[in-house]
């Protein structure tokens, strides 16, 4: 594999990608540090310190910190670098490739600020008011130009399979952002403004564009992700072509249909209820195909998979990807919603996606990227790896099992009454027997967190040039 | 591997074609779309066709396809609806005619009253009183028999509709001076009398039953805590020689309601809760351990001879 190290023609724009590789690794530990701490308010309130730092402030900073901030990151610094090595030319315009960059920090920042003083519209994941989406409307567009223009000018004549992805995730996360902010400054010298869609209509674009968020940011930025690291690691032909022409038209045909399951037994007319849940069912094998290409990828590569515990983390996301694709068609049936609707069985379910496969596949792609980004032989310590691919493993198992038991008790409790027609229990009985299951939750996330900050070390030793000693003697051995 | 080759090769490993197409190393290799994953989609497909059919599912103009089944999902919330309505419908035409005592004095009204009423305690009271009806500061235990408003089922259903002072002409009302805040005491007297009534509920190293702060008492608290400190009910001002306190029986608190008063607040429940509710919630709270009969032991008395 000589083609992987640095110094190869065409001269490729490394800066850039470098940028970012660097600022989604700082992301990582933010969003999962803010993570933890609301995790640790919900089990102990009197950690909510007023007003800045409550959990209903730092909650949107959590979630757009882990989506936004290192997802995001993740996504612009590996679809820069994969653009380039399959299309075989530089990127296009590196002044306005680097603006994306500053542009993209400068949003998370002015987003993470107005999150801590109280500024939000109020919207899911869209929650930055209209300055700052007027911000990063400007630079998702400068993003597109750099990704597209580099595309148009290839070399190769055919586009990979990875680039698809990336387009469709740049594309059409650049619709939902316009359609769902759609909104009236009550001034320009104020952060307030209005939506201009109202009541239910304004919760139907909303869960269209925070489903297909998951849907075009989540996972098919994160599958174009895959389908370079996983085949590059694995050293092997991607498993079937047709299979990732076919998923991928009907994936994104599919997804964009399904955002009314979140919208079950409210004032959205049955109907729209109906074709969410039914387009969600027949997302399940589209979804599918996704995982099938990534597992079916390392038949014949089996000792890979042995060897390198970068691999393994691409394979693990691979996993959790099929279960939380599973999951999410099962949990939009009307019947399972109406007990798992408003519940932490949701929380476990997304984190099942969000630790499992988001955060396993950027590892991995961040694990592949760095010794090559910064021009070294190996990373510092292929142990420290295995160390971090387990201890964050046995955390998502603790998060997602205490989320499922604690979701799924908190549904029964809910719904339960007695003989004589009376509920069985209080909501704040609910939040009693929940308490356990948070304080297991947080632990999951102390143990997330811990792992990634073993990265952090292993990416500092790595980048200053350093190898293990101990493993450097066995690797001498072994070509010896 | 690393070949330039634009035309479908073998790969070695599996056998299988590639598509000929390379990109950084990178190839595809022809495998047909796998079967069950065909037909596990085609079956989803099938349900999804079959679920339209049944249900709401496509707008048309004017509305919307009803679908077979007739299913809306005010129809099912009926539906659930109507099953607790048929489990408290064996009870509930008997219970809305009975008076409290009757409802006390029938096994079957008064089981359903408390199963309700330990229902509603939880989710309107549980907040302050805590999930036990153990109280907690400035929110009474309503499980003893120390009651500030009276523990008859018509007391506690009076508390119960107009709350305490709360924002209607019926609520039960009263008010603590501030003697320390207003200045109808100096520091020196309310420590006196924070002494005596220490005391009062035997507190050895508290309270000169002669002193500056018996006196103080008398003149100040006596015309509605009672002579005797042991409260009176139709001001709500507690019993002082019980050893329960409402705020905490420690002297800086003690001192703190002597000088800013207190005057705590329960919001009146008619309006909120259907009359049904608070029945059983009177009931519930009157079982909990503290309920005082209808009427007054020596009226009691005075009616046994006639009812023999």
């Amino acid at each position: 594999m000589t083609s992987d190290t640095v110094k190869t023609s065409p001269n490729y724009n490394y800066d850039v990608v470098r940028l970012f590789t660097l600022a989604t690794i700082f992301w990582g530990v933010v969003g999962f540090l803010a993570g933890v701490f609301i995790a640790l308010q919900m089990a102990f309130p009197d950690l909510n310190i007023e007003p800045y730092l409550n959990f209903g402030r730092l909650r949107p900073l959590h979630t757009s910190a882990v989506i936004f901030a290192f997802g995001g990151n993740a996504l612009f610094a590996t679809s820069y670098y994969v653009v380039q090595r399959t299309c075989g030319v530089r990127l296009w315009n590196d002044g306005m490739a680097m603006f994306t960059f500053w542009g993209y920090q400068a949003f998370i920042v002015i987003a993470a600020l107005g999150y801590v003083t109280g500024v939000t519209q109020g919207k899911e994941y869209a929650e930055p008011e209209w300055y700052a989406d007027l911000w990063l409307t400007i630079v998702w567009v400068c993003y597109l130009l750099v990704y597209l223009v580099t595309v148009i000018k290839r070399r190769e004549k055919h586009l990979y399979v990875a680039n698809w992805f990336y387009l469709a995730f740049i594309i059409t996360v650049a619709v939902l952002h316009l359609g769902n902010n759609i909104s009236l400054p009550v001034d320009f010298t104020g952060a307030k403004s209005y939506s201009v869609a109202a009541g239910v209509q304004s919760a139907m674009i909303q869960w269209w564009y925070g489903h297909n968020a998951v849907g075009f940011f989540l996972t098919a930025g994160f599958l174009g992700m895959m389908y370079y690291f996983v085949p590059k690691e694995a050293q092997r032909p991607v498993y079937s072509y047709r299979l990732s022409i076919v998923h991928f038209w009907s994936l994104i045909f599919i997804y964009i249909w399904a955002g009314p399951h979140h919208l079950h037994y409210t004032a959205l007319p049955d109907w729209a209820q109906t074709l969410g849940m039914t387009f969600s069912i027949m997302l399940w094998m589209p979804s599918w195909g996704g995982m099938i290409n990534g597992v079916m990828t390392l038949s014949g590569a089996w000792h890979r998979l042995r060897e390198s515990p970068v691999l393994q983390f691409m394979i693990i996301a691979v996993a959790f990807y099929g279960m939380s694709t599973f999951e999410g068609p099962l949990m939009s049936i009307r019947a399972v919603n109406s007990l798992s609707h408003y519940t932490d069985w949701t929380i476990g379910h997304v984190h099942s996606g969000a630790l499992g496969w988001v955060g396993f596949i950027s590892f991995g792609a961040l694990y592949y990227l760095v010794p090559r980004l910064w021009g070294r032989e190996k990373l510092y310590s292929t142990k420290l790896v295995s160390l971090h691919l387990w201890i964050a493993t046995i955390g998502i198992v603790c998060y997602i099992a205490a989320m499922w038991v604690s979701g799924i008790m908190q549904g029964l409790m809910w719904r339960s009454y007695d003989d004589m027609g009376f509920l069985s229990y209080s909501f704040v009985e609910t939040v009693m027997a929940m308490k356990p299951f948070y304080i297991i939750r947080a632990l999951g996330g102390v143990l997330y967190l811990s792992g990634s900050l073993i990265m952090v070390y292993n990416f500092w030793r790595t980048i200053r040039g350093d190898v293990n000693p101990k493993e450097d003697t066995q690797q001498q051995g072994a070509a010896a | 591997m690393s070949d330039d080759k634009h035309k479908p090769e073998i790969d070695e490993v599996s056998g299988v074609e590639t598509t000929g197409h390379e990109w950084d190393g990178l190839q595809e290799l022809n495998n047909p779309l796998p079967r069950w994953w065909v037909w596990v989609w085609l079956i989803s497909i099938v349900w999804s066709i079959w679920y339209f059919v049944i249900y709401p599912a496509w707008p048309v103009p004017g509305g919307a396809t009803e679908g077979t089944s007739g299913y809306t999902q005010y129809k099912e919330l009926a539906e659930s609806q109507a099953e607790i309505v048929a489990r408290q419908a064996a009870y509930l035409e008997r219970f809305e005619e009975a008076s409290l005592e009757q409802i006390v004095n029938d096994p079957e009204l008064y089981a359903f009253a408390v199963a309700g009423g330990a229902s509603a305690f939880k989710d309107n009271c549980a907040t302050c009183h805590g999930t036990g009806a153990e109280g907690a500061k400035g929110y009474p235990n309503l499980n003893d028999d120390d009651w500030l408003w009276g523990g008859r089922l018509s007391d506690i259903h009076q508390t119960l509709e107009y709350g305490i002072r709360a924002d209607n002409w019926d609520t039960r009302m009263s008010q603590m001076p501030a003697f320390g805040k207003d200045g109808l005491l100096n520091a020196q007297e309310i420590n006196a009398v924070v002494d005596y009534v220490l005391g009062l509920s035997g507190d050895e190293h508290h309270g000169d039953a002669h002193g500056a702060g018996a006196e103080i008492f008398q003149q100040q608290c006596a015309s509605c805590h009672g002579t005797d400190g042991k409260g009176l009910r139709e001001f709500g001002a507690p019993n002082l020689t019980d050893k329960i306190w409402l705020y905490g029986g420690d002297h800086a608190t003690v001192y703190e309601t002597v000088y800013y008063a207190r005057a705590g607040m329960m919001p009146a429940w008619g309006g909120r809760l259907d009359e049904n509710t608070i029945k059983q919630l009177t009931v519930y709270l009157h079982q909990l351990g503290g309920g005082e009969e209808s009427v007054s032991n020596d009226e009691q008395e005075a009616i046994k001879p006639a009812n023999h």
